[in-house]
């Protein structure tokens, strides 16, 4: 164990002395996949819930198709598939966007968690309180300040949890990244598996960084509905900070439940 | 000069008509109550005036100024202009059954809301306005920062009374604003009710209180299976009852 920390540490953490690796490669990989994945989401969730077929069919088609398959088999069809089209490898562009494992990791990650983000949204923007709609529109709102004052934000608090989760879950499915050769922190922790024949002290301590890094991002997200979801909270327990902890909707056996269906 | 007419509105669900060529027209200060069963359409009415639910026919002026409508495909009349119906919504603020305020705002955004961002006012004087129209509804301010789920069923009615008024309305409609209260928050709803009344507001209220329809509503509308039974003054309406049964009807509500 001391061994693997000392010869590793510094690759576990950020760097193997010339590139981004470990936590902050992982970190890098959930910031970008999940930023892209959220800001790509909202329209398409608003798109999933139109009355007009033509809107709504083709963000179903993209949903259905991307949590229909798994984070693995997506990734290696980016990462190797279109590569070996020559199509992509005669265009400049592309060839030079898809022979980086990273831009294909980063492409197949965002796609997917906008996936389950878009179906996550578009539940949420269902669920509104018809009435509000309603009052929205008795008060002379036009169908985007509705959306935008009254459905996502409303909306999108409601989502919270559900959205905490498969943040959490993408978290986990950065895992499946080495397979473009991206070093994460499961590479590290099979490098150093091979350098020291170590298997237990390896995965553990890759366990242990994985585990920390949802233990902040759970407490993040608690802080957040905490503040968020205010008033779906009875009022007595405003002021009363230990009770925040039974009210936390977000459950960790969901957690662990769903981490097959994401690949 | 008339503030509100609907002429000959006619509204259908598929087969059932329940809208039978309704009419009404209120002068500035007016305050209409409409009455009647459940069923008789008075809720529909009241829906139709802003384009809630889209009437088959009829027509709706605000000022004299008549609401562009296209027949759609299901017979409906659609409105051509959204920019006009949007503009004429904003004149006449609905309060609700249910509220329907915004769960995520609270009580003092509620009220801004419709002032920022669909009239264009600043956020200052939205605040400022705000905050006098919810001293006038008798909330004070304790209750700006809280969420309407976290107040009673009269206080929650009020605000939703201060965010009718915070757009400044030609005319207000009350759809049956009392009916979903607890008896004993009524009184403070219908209390506030009757000061706009007495201010001189332009009120359109589809109500089961016969008190105030009687007391406080300078004409009153009896509806009856889509169709105006009995309408006029209201002291005349209640104690020279015409109708049969209009004597039913409050004979009933009486009791």
């Amino acid at each position: 164990m001391i061994d693997i920390i000392q010869q590793f540490w510094r690759a576990f953490l950020w760097s193997d002395g010339y590139r981004m690796t470990g936590v902050a490669m992982t970190l890098w990989l959930l910031a970008v996949s999940i930023s892209f994945g959220f800001v790509l989401s909202v329209p398409l969730a608003v798109a999933r819930v139109s009355a007009h077929k033509c809107y709504a069919w083709p963000v179903w088609l993209f949903t259905y198709v991307f949590r229909g398959t798994p984070l693995y088999v997506q990734l290696l069809l980016f990462y190797s598939g279109l590569y070996s089209l020559d199509v992509v490898r005669d265009h400049q562009l592309l060839n030079a966007f898809f022979r980086d494992g990273l831009n294909c990791t980063l492409l197949s990650f965002a796609l997917n968690t906008c996936a389950y983000t878009t179906e996550i949204f578009a539940g949420a923007i269902k669920a509104t309180p018809h009435g509000e709609i309603e009052a929205g529109r008795a008060y002379g709102m036009t169908p985007f300040t509705l959306y935008r004052c009254v459905i996502l934000p409303s909306a999108l608090r409601r989502a919270l949890p559900a959205y905490s989760n498969e943040v959490i879950l993408m978290l986990h499915a950065t895992s499946v990244a080495f397979v473009a050769t991206v070093p994460d922190i499961l590479k590290i922790a099979r490098d150093a598996n091979s350098a020291t024949y170590d298997t237990f002290d390896a995965y553990g301590l890759a366990a242990l960084l994985y585990l920390c890094i949802s233990f902040i991002l759970v407490a993040l997200f608690r802080r957040a509905e905490w503040r968020l979801l205010a008033h779906l909270r009875p009022m007595n327990t405003e002021h009363d900070g230990h009770r925040q902890r039974d009210l936390s909707p977000s459950s960790k056996n969901k957690d662990v439940a769903n981490v097959q269906t994401h690949g | 000069m008339y503030k509100l007419t609907v002429e000959d509105l006619h509204k259908r669900y598929g087969a059932h008509e329940v809208l039978k060529g309704v009419s009404l027209k209120a002068k500035a200060g007016d305050v209409i109550s409409i009455i009647g069963s459940s069923g008789s359409g008075k809720s529909t009415f009241l829906r139709c005036i802003n384009f809630l639910e889209k009437p088959n026919s009829g027509v709706i002026a605000l000022n004299g100024e008549t609401v562009r409508l296209q027949a759609g495909k299901n017979g409906e009349l659609h409105p051509a202009d959204h920019k006009q119906l949007q503009r004429i919504r904003t004149k006449l603020a609905m309060v609700f059954q249910h509220f329907n305020l915004w769960g995520h705002m609270t009580v003092l955004e509620n009220v801004t809301e419709a002032p920022i961002h669909v009239l264009g006012v600043s956020r200052e004087e939205a605040r400022h306005k705000a905050i006098d129209y919810l001293r006038k509804v008798g909330l004070d301010e304790r209750t700006y920062k809280m969420y309407p789920s976290h107040l009673s069923g009269g206080q929650q009615q009020r605000v939703a009374i201060a965010r009718a008024l915070a757009v400044e309305p030609e005319v207000m409609l009350f759809d049956e604003p009392t009916s979903a209260l607890d008896p004993e928050l009524v009184g403070e709803v219908l209390h506030v009710m009757q000061d706009l009344a007495e201010e001189g507001r332009t009120m359109v209220v589809v109500t089961h209180e016969m008190g105030f329809a009687r007391n406080v509503s300078t004409h009153t509308l009896f509806l009856h299976q889509g169709l105006v039974e009995e309408e006029g003054d209201p002291e005349q309406v209640f104690t020279q009852t015409k109708s049969e049964r209009l004597r039913q009807f409050l004979s009933g509500s009486l009791k």
